[in-house]
């Protein structure tokens, strides 16, 4: 068991693993890694580390759940057993649930549906270590799953998420500030479109709080945004690098 | 679920909108009538029915005791479940609790907790031992939409209703005590819904608005006008200037609201 620190946020302004308020963790993304999916990523933020594949579109199981004009996207984000301090049941809590659910209703927007009718799309999230904003960091792995995957897109989703700690808004907070702190509120956006597809809260904000909680989670997504590209670009240039 | 009815009603829902107006004569953030009745059960610690429009919302209260959650010994435990009863629309189906009445559990459960309506410090008997348990079940009666706000309504005037049994501790044994106290509610979080169709945002959707909406926001509001619970839901999105717009919006309505219930 963790004990409450006395404060989140020390003289300096720093946080508890030294960052600046609206600092990101580091973030290390690597696209294409899992041989068997369609479409997969990999990401670690702070000390997350998740796993995302995609299959499909393929042929929906069961059959009955298929649509005449569209294809079905399905998530399931799941935890490992030890991705957290306690040993956490395998079986899907409600939390998981909620999760999976807000996590596809995050991705769906950005994806041409229409395309495959009679199809579905997996999405599968493995939390290996969970360290807060976990939701966040499989949405952005996702979103590249997908790219991965060769599916038609908008634009990518990219979350992150923003909060208060003692009396400061904060950018990304990890486990303790989530446990401990004022206020968590999760965004995903797609940049080009400015569309957010996922805002989730829980804390109490006044509206000043909560609006500069909410443009501040905006400007992480747009920070993450560039490595989610970047991450994108290296698979293939590494493939051009064999070529050559 | 789209049928073809729905779907012609669809369009006259969205260009109604597009012209400020709605199918129901409403305004875009008017609500339905809200009717709250408390104490409907007898058997129940606390309960509530509530009515927005044609939803029906009914919840009851038990009190158990039982452990407290080891990273807070001396809190209470709150636990809140939601069913989409199959009787009250057709696409309810028996069985397992699926994702949706788990969102909606998990909603209502969130602007109670967040709010800190409840001082769940009062609720435990002895601390990493003993503590209420308190049960909050929503049961939906009637679907006609928006069941987020109806049931946080209908949770938050069941525990307003709710008595928890005096007791005394002797030798480590919790003894029951004749008469009741109220259970310690000391913020009263209202939850408004947004729905975004034709790209306007509009209050309290009823079913048909539901079935045509691109996405929709909830926003849990408390006494002193802090949000205290977000949720977005469906498959669209709102734009960043809506989602502020819409938190302005919610934070009127739910004084109204409020004003209107006496709470």
């Amino acid at each position: 068991m963790s004990q409450k620190p006395e404060k989140l946020i020390d003289k300096k302004g720093l946080r508890l693993d030294g960052r600046k308020p609206e600092e990101l963790r580091s973030i290390k993304i690597e696209v294409g890694i899992l041989p068997n999916a369609d479409g997969s990523a990999y990401i670690q933020q702070g000390k997350n580390k998740i796993l995302a594949g995609v299959f499909g579109p393929r042929e929906l199981h069961p059959k009955h759940l298929a649509l005449p004009d569209r294809t079905v996207l399905r998530c399931r984000y799941h935890m490992a057993p030890f991705s957290v301090q306690e040993r956490k049941s395998p079986a899907p809590s409600r939390r998981d649930i909620e999760l999976s659910k807000v996590i596809r209703e995050a991705l769906e927007p950005s994806i041409f549906l229409e395309y495959y009718p009679r199809t579905g799309i997996d999405i599968f999230v493995e939390i290996l270590q969970a360290d807060g904003g976990t939701r966040c960091a499989s949405i952005t792995a996702a979103s590249l799953a997908l790219a991965d995957a060769g599916i038609p897109m908008r634009d990518l989703v990219v979350a992150c998420a923003a909060g208060k700690a003692d009396d400061t808004i904060v950018l990304d907070l990890m486990d303790t500030e989530d446990k401990k702190g004022g206020a968590d509120v999760p965004v995903a956006l797609m940049p080009n479109l400015n569309a957010v597809t996922l805002l989730q809260m829980d804390g109490i904000l006044t509206f000043e709080e909560f609006e500069k909680a909410v443009n501040l989670a905006l400007k992480g997504c747009r920070e993450i945004y560039t490595m989610q590209k970047e991450a994108l670009k290296a698979k293939y240039e590494s493939v051009k690098e064999v070529e050559e | 679920m789209s049928s073809v009815i729905v779907r012609v009603k669809q369009k006259q829902i969205m260009d109604l909108i597009a012209k400020g107006k709605r199918l129901d004569g409403r305004g875009l953030t008017d609500y339905r009538e809200i009717k709250v009745e408390q104490g409907l059960i007898e058997r129940a610690e606390g309960s509530a029915r509530v009515l927005l429009g044609k939803t029906e919302i009914m919840a009851g209260t038990k009190i158990e005791i039982g452990k407290p959650f080891s990273d807070t010994p001396n809190e209470g435990v709150l636990t809140v479940n939601a069913e989409l009863v199959p009787l009250a629309s057709p696409t309810f189906e028996p069985g397992p609790p699926k994702e949706d009445s788990i969102e909606l559990a998990r909603v209502v459960d969130r602007g109670i907790r967040e709010s800190k309506a409840l001082d769940f410090k009062k609720l435990c008997i002895k601390p990493g031992k003993k503590v209420f348990v308190i049960f909050v079940d929503v049961y939906v009666l009637n679907h006609d939409g928006n069941l987020i706000d109806a049931s946080a309504l209908a949770a938050l005037a069941a525990l307003l209703n709710t008595k928890m049994f005096n007791y005394e501790i002797e030798e480590d044994e919790v003894k029951i005590k004749p008469g009741y106290t109220p259970l310690p509610v000391g913020k009263h979080p209202i939850a408004v819904t947004f729905a975004k169709i034709n790209d306007k945002l509009i209050v309290d959707p009823w079913l048909e608005e539901e079935q045509t909406m691109d996405a929709r926001l909830t926003m849990t509001i408390d006494d002193d006008s802090n949000v205290c619970a977000i949720q977005k839901g469906g498959s669209g999105y709102f734009t960043p200037k809506q989602v502020l717009e819409a938190a302005k919006t919610a934070m009127e309505k739910a004084e109204e609201n409020r004003k209107k219930l006496k709470w």
